[in-house]
């Protein structure tokens, strides 16, 4: 790597989705054709809006509640938590977490959701916090139902979670999804699959953990999250430069 | 070393969630600075307009300085200016943010870059973000910036905002995300 270079996606072929992939439609006329461009690494990509956004949020972490009806939502109860890393496994503290969601019955809380599973009044599907000082993040949840999805005749999208988070710079950020293991969807799903790496696709998967499973209430899963980002020298070498 | 997390398509339904942190106005009554308006469509491979795209900015200060730890550096700056925005897609692909003009932040090694911001681009259909940057065409510092200076010269003009005609500063930038007039987009 060059000083103060650094490519996201070129520095690691086939962990990263295509951006034309056939299979899932909507990317035909969205795409970016053009190779993306190489660019050096400047103050404005090493800085970015996450430290001060952190300051800016309350914990809104427990999704079976914070629709404020005072009624909880219906499904089966998870705790999701892992930890948020960089690129050299150092955990991230303070680093806000945005998730939203289907509810138990595959469907959103959204006006452009026109499945036909019904809406629970209990449950919004979305929710956000700030990691603690181990990186670690932390929401209660139920688990999402699977959904059709105008893609394919019969297209079902497996259970998943969206994942929004800024990390410490501006190339941190990363939106995506988690899905849970074993789901017989997967093997189907055009926007997992769009990753062609088997190992960058499992990324993605959740584990079961008994451990985090608390009894008489909620199962538990964990999924930790690495944000992509040039490793700690060229870092370093901003610091030095601005300082 | 840990691998990074893959990205995934936002989705159509990120509203109701990534917009409770919308933010249009970046330039409150006592930002420091010209006040401007950028203003822009997000637009497809058939020059239709994106009407659930997602675009989030980040900007320097007036004083070209960053709302963020690693910018230490002495000197003035606006503390009161945060420099990040974020919002949906109009029906007709349209998205717009009041800010101030951003100053120059230094180049790598030496120099100055343009003012400029920095954009990220969500929608249904990418399965990962796009990064791109927004430079002003009647900034006299464009034309020698070290970074449009990477770019083949043809492909320049898609990174540049156009002044918008009538009273107030304001700049019109299109995002295209496919086709004959593609914007630049960076690996980073």
């Amino acid at each position: 790597m060059a000083e103060g270079r650094w490519s996201r996606r070129a520095e690691r072929p086939g962990e990263y989705p295509a951006y034309l992939f056939e299979a899932y439609r909507s990317t035909s006329r969205r795409a970016p054709t053009r190779p993306l461009l190489e660019a050096p690494l400047t103050l404005s990509e090493l800085s970015g809006p996450g430290p001060a956004m952190a300051g800016m949020v309350e914990p809104d972490a427990d999704l079976t509640t914070n629709a404020g009806t005072g009624g909880e939502a219906i499904g089966e109860r998870i705790i999701v938590t892992g930890r948020v890393l960089d690129a050299d496994g150092r955990p991230q503290p303070g680093t806000l977490v945005e998730v939203w969601q289907a509810n138990a019955a595959g469907r959103y809380h959204h006006e452009r959701d026109l499945h036909g599973a019904p809406l629970d009044p209990n449950f919004l599907g979305l929710g956000w916090c700030l990691t603690d000082d181990d990186g670690r993040y932390r929401f209660l949840t139920i688990k999402p139902g699977a959904y059709p999805w105008p893609n394919d005749p019969n297209s079902w999208r497996p259970a998943h979670i969206h994942f929004s988070l800024f990390g410490p710079s501006f190339v941190t950020r990363l939106i995506t999804q988690m899905y849970f293991p074993g789901d017989p969807l997967l093997p189907l799903d055009p926007i997992f699959n769009s990753i062609p790496d088997e190992g960058a696709r499992a990324r993605l998967v959740a584990r079961y953990d008994h451990q985090v499973t608390q009894p008489m209430w909620a199962l538990g899963f964990v999924w930790d999250i690495v944000l992509a980002g040039p490793r700690a020298t060229p870092f370093e070498d901003a610091e030095r430069r601005y300082a | 070393m840990p691998e990074p997390t893959p990205p995934q398509t936002v989705g159509p339904f990120f509203h109701p969630c990534l917009l409770r942190l919308a933010r249009t106005v970046l330039a409150g009554p006592e930002a420091e600075g010209e006040r401007i308006r950028l203003e822009g469509r997000v637009l497809d491979g058939d020059g239709a307009p994106v009407d659930d795209a997602m675009v989030e900015l980040w900007q320097a200060d007036s004083f070209g300085r960053f709302r963020h730890p690693l910018d230490d550096r002495e000197g003035p700056r606006d503390a009161g200016f945060l420099g990040f925005g974020r919002t949906g897609t109009d029906a007709e692909g349209r998205f717009a943010f009041d800010t101030v003009k951003p100053g120059r932040v230094p180049w790598p090694g030496g120099g100055w870059q343009a003012p400029h911001v920095c954009l990220h681009v969500f929608a249904r259909g990418l399965l990962d973000r796009l990064t791109t940057r927004c430079y002003f065409e009647d900034d006299p510092a464009t034309a020698e910036d070290p970074l449009l200076r990477l770019v083949p010269e043809e492909r320049r003009p898609t990174l540049i905002a156009r002044r918008a005609a009538g009273p107030g500063a304001a700049y019109r930038f299109d995002i295209v995300l496919q086709g004959e007039r593609e914007t630049v987009f960076f690996d980073l």
